[in-house]
């Protein structure tokens, strides 16, 4: 709201005004949502309020964040908020973490135990016979029914060590210059703080710019699709919302290198740059599991 | 730290933001507790509603008011209405409330997420209550969504996963802000150990929180794309399977029960000890214990599954990890019930409530035990038996304990005592009629009564009649809860600080005046 922040002693409380932000971010989900509901039942209308919920959630982050980055600036947030603002970030952090925990638990279990069962194993030798009967399961697999978009159900998979492996490398070094930025930062050292943040996020959008080819080549030549069976399925949702972590980190640290480029941050106070470098690796650790667990294993 | 610093125009700390403002912009704990709370009470009666629906169908056997289909969604979506809108939320509430009085904070770590957190709940059920309008009525497939019959859905399919997307969305922010205000805003000397039991209940299951709810998000959204993009998740003939999905269900399900129970052991052992006049017996085992629940709760989910099939090693496994469980339950019913022992006991309403909490909640604890058994269970699983257990632990259980707390406290939000007889009446007719509404339906089950089903054999007759007859009772009672709370808002004798100043209440949260101030400690209270 209008009221001019004033800066508060040091070992203070501070204790934010309110905010318009919270209450239209709340406005923005609901219309968001209804409008996807309505998109995928295919009703007329739906994706029209899917794409004004879209356009609202960037304004919230516009102003909300920006609402935020003045105040920062104009050194309301003590040590204190400081370290909330870190906490609060690293169960956020963590949640994502669970988030994708649901997803490869279903990738290890269907392995494990759904196909190894539908495959007769154990005491299951009557689903077998039954009802998918000389379905020898494996992986990759399509399943028993062998679905996918090709008439004869046959499909191709991503080698591991194609592009996949050059986005390994390409996340790798991002860690490493994500981690040279911020010693940079640290040391004062603001040119190279401005190059290695810029070269991190550039490879994080080459990252998805690769990843995007690997779908359209999926999709139109190797007959791997979301609907290719369990394969496809845990395939493009797993690295799906991956890359859609990545966009998103991508697009924080274009944010943080344009606050550097103005001349925000401190040697001493980067919360928001440290945020975005947690958030960063933790895309970077989940995609070295999605290469061993979906491409290599 | 000396004082709270708010801006320029809040800097007279009694100064409120007027107008709709206030509430729609809020970023004080103590209104945006409030409207969690009024919210929580109207998701109460809303919820109550339909189960009072439910219960007239059952008055009788036979099909009489309802088409299947449409008392299906009654079921389905009184259980979302009141885990998700009555009984989390007033929780959520009451930590708002009451965690930066108990730990000598100003307000809550995280103000304008709070905001953000309580706003998105009614729009999330919007959301949800609207499906009823659509093509095919509500969500008609049980509150745990297992496919493929949740994937038969009509419209109400997406909006309810995109509601339970909002719903788990706000758990994990107001879980987040529960834990960062503990861990970073308790006042100078507040060492861990020293923290009331009601904060260590909730931040326990605030961990629980930002662990399941983001599971619950991923299996909801693989039903979506089952349903709408072709995955084969669930589906055998891609090589899924359906029961992959209740295996996700209930790694979130099972840590979601005790997110529903935690904060009301917090609750009770804030109460007991201050109407038996002694120290909580055995705090430091009462911490311990906690976390014990919480961590075995990651590990006992399939015992929800037994009769789906799973290997005698999984059985076994998910049978004993069960049971474990009533380890440190016991030893939290065993500190309460020493608490008590030989201490000056007294019996005003938050007494009677965390009283009634003890024996009716240990009921349900014990039907529990009964449940875990695997090879029982074959004979239980989805029986009435079932039914009762779970509503005694959730409504003797959770709901009196909040019932309990808001008996306790309201007194230091409003300033005003409460009409102590009244609130008598109120416990007493409820819990003589949650009795009369919930135990019969442990018979009901043991005979063989399916849960879900809006008919039954008539030989389930007799009990279903005063099941019902309590349901009405109880419903009805609790525009009594209504009608004390509306009256201490706006009338009665003063309360003191202490509030209840013949009995032993400990905190920080009786050092403030009633009605506590604005932004509750401007100054940190020093704690030894």
């Amino acid at each position: 709201m209008a009221h001019a922040p004033t800066t508060p002693a040091p070992g203070k409380y501070y204790v934010p005004h309110g905010s318009p932000w919270p209450f239209f971010g709340s406005v923005t989900l609901f219309i968001l949502m209804a409008g996807a509901a309505l998109t995928v039942e295919h009703t007329r209308g739906g994706p029209l309020l899917l794409g004004a919920g879209l356009a609202l959630l960037f304004t919230l982050f516009f102003f909300w964040f920006g609402t935020v980055i003045r105040e920062n600036q104009a050194g309301v947030y003590n040590l204190q908020v400081d370290r909330s603002f870190r906490m609060g970030m690293s169960w956020f952090i963590f949640s994502e973490v669970m988030f994708f925990a649901a997803f490869f638990g279903a990738l290890f279990y269907a392995r494990t135990l759904a196909l190894p069962w539908l495959s007769g194993e154990g005491a299951k030798h009557l689903t077998n016979l039954l009802l998918w009967k000389g379905f020898e399961g494996g992986w990759p697999t399509n399943g028993p029914a062998a679905l996918g978009p090709r008439g004869d159900g046959s499909f191709e998979t991503i080698p591991a060590l194609g592009v996949p492996l050059v986005n390994t490398m390409i996340l790798l070094s991002s860690g490493v210059t994500i981690t040279i930025a911020h010693h940079a930062l640290r040391a004062g050292h603001r040119g190279v703080l401005k190059l290695f943040l810029a070269a991190t996020f550039l490879l994080g959008f080459v990252f998805v710019y690769l990843q995007a080819g690997e779908y359209h080549h999926a999709y139109t030549e190797l007959g791997l699709t979301l609907g290719t069976g369990i394969y496809g399925s845990t395939f493009f949702m797993l690295t799906g919302f991956h890359g859609l972590h990545v966009t998103i980190g991508a697009i924080m640290l274009t944010v943080i290198w344009l606050r550097v480029m103005r001349g925000h941050f401190t040697p001493e106070r980067h919360f928001a740059f440290e945020g975005v470098a947690w958030y960063w690796h933790f895309v970077d650790v989940v995609w070295l599991g999605l290469y061993l667990f979906v491409y290599w294993l | 730290m000396a004082h709270a610093d708010t801006h320029a125009h809040d800097d007279h700390h009694e100064h409120k933001p007027s107008g709709i403002g206030r509430w729609l912009f809020a970023t004080n704990h103590k209104d945006i507790g409030t409207m969690y709370l009024v919210f929580a009470l109207g998701m109460f009666f809303l919820g109550g509603a339909m189960a009072l629906l439910i219960r007239l169908e059952l008055f009788k056997p036979g099909m009489q008011y309802f088409d299947p289909q449409f008392y299906n969604s009654l079921v389905t979506t009184h259980a979302l209405v009141m885990i998700f809108g009555a009984v989390m939320p007033a929780f959520v509430g009451l930590a708002n409330w009451m965690i930066p009085m108990q730990i000598g904070a100003p307000d809550m770590a995280l103000p304008r997420m709070n905001n953000y957190s309580f706003w998105i709940l009614p729009f999330a059920f919007t959301l949800l209550l609207s499906s009823f309008a659509t093509a095919g009525g509500g969500p008609a497939g049980g509150w745990t969504l297992y496919p493929p019959l949740s994937l038969q859905g009509g419209t109400s399919f997406p909006l309810t996963i995109f509601a339970i997307h909002l719903m788990g969305a706000s758990s994990i922010m107001g879980a987040i802000n529960v834990i960062v205000t503990i861990m970073n805003m308790r006042a100078p000397g507040m060492t861990l150990l020293k923290l009331p039991l009601f904060c260590w209940t909730w931040l326990i299951t605030a961990y629980l929180l930002i662990a399941v709810m983001p599971v619950l998000a991923g299996a909801v959204t693989m039903l979506l794309t089952d349903h709408f993009f072709g995955t084969s998740f669930f589906n055998p003939a891609g090589g899924g399977d359906p029961v992959m999905f209740q295996h996700i269900f209930w790694f979130f399900g099972h840590p979601e029960v005790y997110i529903l129970i935690l904060p009301a052991f917090g609750i009770v052992s804030e109460i007991i000890p201050t109407f038996s006049r002694k120290p909580l017996f055995g705090y430091d085992a009462m911490v311990y214990a906690t976390a014990s629940i919480a961590f075995l709760s990651f590990i006992v989910w399939a015992h929800h599954m037994f009769t789906v099939g799973m290997p005698l090693a999984g059985q076994m496994f998910f049978m004993l990890s069960t049971m474990l469980i009533a380890v440190p339950t016991g030893v939290k019913v065993f500190n309460w019930t020493t608490t008590m022992w030989r201490g000056s006991l007294s019996f005003e309403p938050p007494m009677l409530f965390a009283l009634a909490f003890l024996f009716l909640f240990t009921i349900g604890g014990f039907s529990g035990l009964m449940l875990a058994i695997a090879p029982a269970d074959f004979q239980y699983q989805d029986t009435y038996f079932v039914v009762a257990h779970f509503h005694y632990v959730l409504v003797p259980g959770a709901v009196f304990a909040i019932m309990a707390g808001v008996y306790f406290w309201l007194p230091k939000w409003t300033g005003h005592m409460y009409d102590m007889a009244l609130a008598k009446w109120h416990f007493w007719l409820s819990s003589i009629s949650v009795n009369v509404l919930f135990f019969p339906q442990h018979f009901l089950g043991l005979a063989g009564m399916p849960r879900r089903i809006p008919d039954y054999n008539t030989q389930f007759t007799d009990w279903n009649m005063v099941s019902s007859v309590g349901g009405l009772v109880f419903g009805v009672s609790q525009l009594l809860f209504v009608w004390v709370i509306v009256k201490c808002v706006s009338s009665g004798e003063r309360a003191t600080d202490k509030v209840w100043s013949d009995a032993m209440p400990l905190g920080l949260e009786w050092t403030l005046p009633s009605p506590a101030p604005y932004h509750s400690f401007e100054d940190a209270p020093e704690v030894k």
